[in-house]
């Protein structure tokens, strides 16, 4: 097999030698590395250092915080898919975790990295050779986005599941970096760039991500080419809570659509009504309108855009009908 | 320029002190198959696709084509040439043999060791639970019918 390009690995086992490590020249962070030692493997960055982030005591476990939850960094997916706490009262999340690739991957992958995933496009995820026999493109190497080519901007999308449902039940993530630490909703970590999607400045690491208490019902689905496992062609959160027969709260966050993952703007205007079949296709419209897939999956955007409307309607009709 | 030396890694290697040299980039599926000769888990895709390189490491379910040798250092290492017990097929070995789960067999390691992981945690596993444990293990041949029924008749089997 083709062999990695060397780099060595440091383990820390506290934030501030994780931080100090990260200061070095081209060191990288690490955590389950499902999504980082595949780039690697296809010659996409060539850290001297990679740091580890499993042994960090700062970044493990899930604890209660205020009503709701703190969540490491570091902790799996199989933890958290497994967490009581989470799949009781955050079953979007819970569900979502499920969802993500195979057990084997769920083992040794983490919460912090599913949050910084790199983003995905059909040119992108593929052999160093593949990519070199055509020019490489504008995310690495390249100069040419071959999705849209006469644009200066790759539009690769964001893929990771867990952000939809923590975006709807509004969580927040906390951030430890040379200059301290801060937090922030977590929407604010990303960008509308695929070559850029992470607002993280150099040598910053997600510690931890909030849920804040008393979570409205939500669900989590996506849509995807194999049902086994794979990524989200597009990934729908929705929170919805009732009061006599009508809408009272309403949030619909998106994933694998875009360059970043969001929560859908002008659900204002879906609340105090009744979800009947017309609001439902208003539903569907604003998710249309505000998703913007492009071809950077073997399947075609528009369907990319359908479905994303049609899960989210679909998860509405659900929330709406079982409260 | 002189390579340093590579450090040596110490785990369980299928119920044995294993000591083995590899550097920090190593990866588990490299040192299992290019330096201890352990060519039973195979190397099916990129990275992460396949499954065909499924050990169980601290008897879970993981790909040792993204785990780093260097991780493995004080856990167990299981692989599909820790399945037969002094010359006789493991239960699992058995019925895919005896119900046709394996057709040209690249798969077949993988799928054992995922099975083996999911038998450990369950050990009388409905399809639907075969079905999720083996998930990331793609195979060309089979159609996956006679991969699960192998799978069912091992846990029958105790
Ligand atoms: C076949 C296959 C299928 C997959 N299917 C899915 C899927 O369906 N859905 C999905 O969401 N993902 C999927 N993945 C991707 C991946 O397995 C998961 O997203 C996983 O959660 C990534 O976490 P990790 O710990 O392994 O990340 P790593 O690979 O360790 O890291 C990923 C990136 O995040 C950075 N990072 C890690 N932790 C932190 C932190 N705490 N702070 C700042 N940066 C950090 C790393 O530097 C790196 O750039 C799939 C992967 C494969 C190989
Ligand atoms: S969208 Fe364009 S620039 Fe971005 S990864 Fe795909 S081909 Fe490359
Ligand atoms: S070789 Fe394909 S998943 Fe490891
Ligand atoms: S038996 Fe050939 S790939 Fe599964």
């Amino acid at each position: 097999m083709e062999p990695l390009a060397p780099f060595s690995v440091v383990a820390p086992t506290s934030l501030a030698a994780a931080l100090a490590a990260l200061a070095e020249p081209e060191a990288r962070l690490v955590a389950g590395g499902t999504d980082l030692m595949v780039n690697l493997r296809h010659g996409i960055g060539a850290p001297r250092t990679l740091v580890d982030a499993r042994g960090v005591a700062e970044l493990r476990g899930i604890a209660a915080q205020g009503g709701g939850l703190a969540i490491g960094a570091a902790v799996t997916l199989a933890e958290l898919a497994e967490d009581a706490r989470v799949g009781g009262r955050w079953p979007a999340l819970a569900e979502a975790a499920r969802l993500v690739a195979a057990p084997a991957h769920r083992a040794a992958a983490t919460v912090g990295g599913n949050l910084c995933l790199d983003t995905r496009c059909t040119f992108y995820n593929r052999s160093a050779w593949w990519r070199a026999a055509n020019g490489f493109c504008l995310k690495h190497r390249g100069s040419v986005c071959h999705v849209a080519p006469t644009g200066n901007r790759c539009h690769a999308a964001f893929s990771g599941d867990l952000a939809a449902p923590l975006l709807a039940y509004g969580a927040t993530v906390e951030i430890a970096g040379p200059a301290g630490a801060r937090r922030q909703p977590l929407g604010a970590l990303y960008r509308e760039d695929g070559a850029a999607h992470l607002t993280l400045a150099a040598g910053e690491i997600v510690t931890s991500v909030q849920l804040p208490p008393q979570p409205l019902p939500a669900r989590y689905a996506k849509a995807r080419a194999r049902q086994a496992i794979d990524f989200p062609l597009a990934g729908v959160a929705v929170a919805l809570g009732m009061a006599a027969g009508k809408v009272a709260a309403l949030r619909v966050a998106l994933t694998g659509t875009n360059a970043s993952p969001f929560l859908l703007a002008g659900v204002e205007a879906l609340t105090g009504a009744v979800p009947d079949a017309a609001w439902r296709e208003q539903l569907g419209k604003l998710v249309q309108k505000q998703v913007t897939p492009m071809r950077t999956t073997l399947l075609a955007a528009q369907y990319r855009r359908r479905a994303a409307a049609a899960l989210a309607m679909r998860l509405a009709a659900g929330l709406a009908g079982e409260a | 320029m002189p390579m340093p030396p590579e450090p040596m890694r110490h785990f369980q290697l299928n119920g044995r002190d294993c000591a083995v040299p590899a550097a920090d980039h190593a990866l588990l599926l490299e040192t299992l198959r290019e330096t201890l000769g352990l060519t039973g888990t195979k190397q099916g895709c990129d990275g992460g696709e396949c499954g065909a390189c499924t050990v169980l490491i601290d008897g879970v379910a993981r790909l040792a084509c993204l785990t780093r040798t260097g991780e493995c250092e004080g856990r167990t290492v299981e692989t599909i040439e820790g399945q037969g017990v002094a010359g006789r097929l493991g239960r699992l070995q058995r019925a895919f043999h005896e119900k046709l789960g394996a057709q040209c067999g690249y798969c077949t390691p993988g799928m054992i060791m995922a099975a083996e992981g999911l038998l450990r945690r369950n050990r009388s596993p409905d399809e639907a639970a075969i079905r999720a444990a083996l998930a990331g293990n793609l195979c060309r041949c089979t159609g996956y019918v006679k991969i699960i029924e192998a799978v069912l008749a091992a846990a029958a089997d105790g």
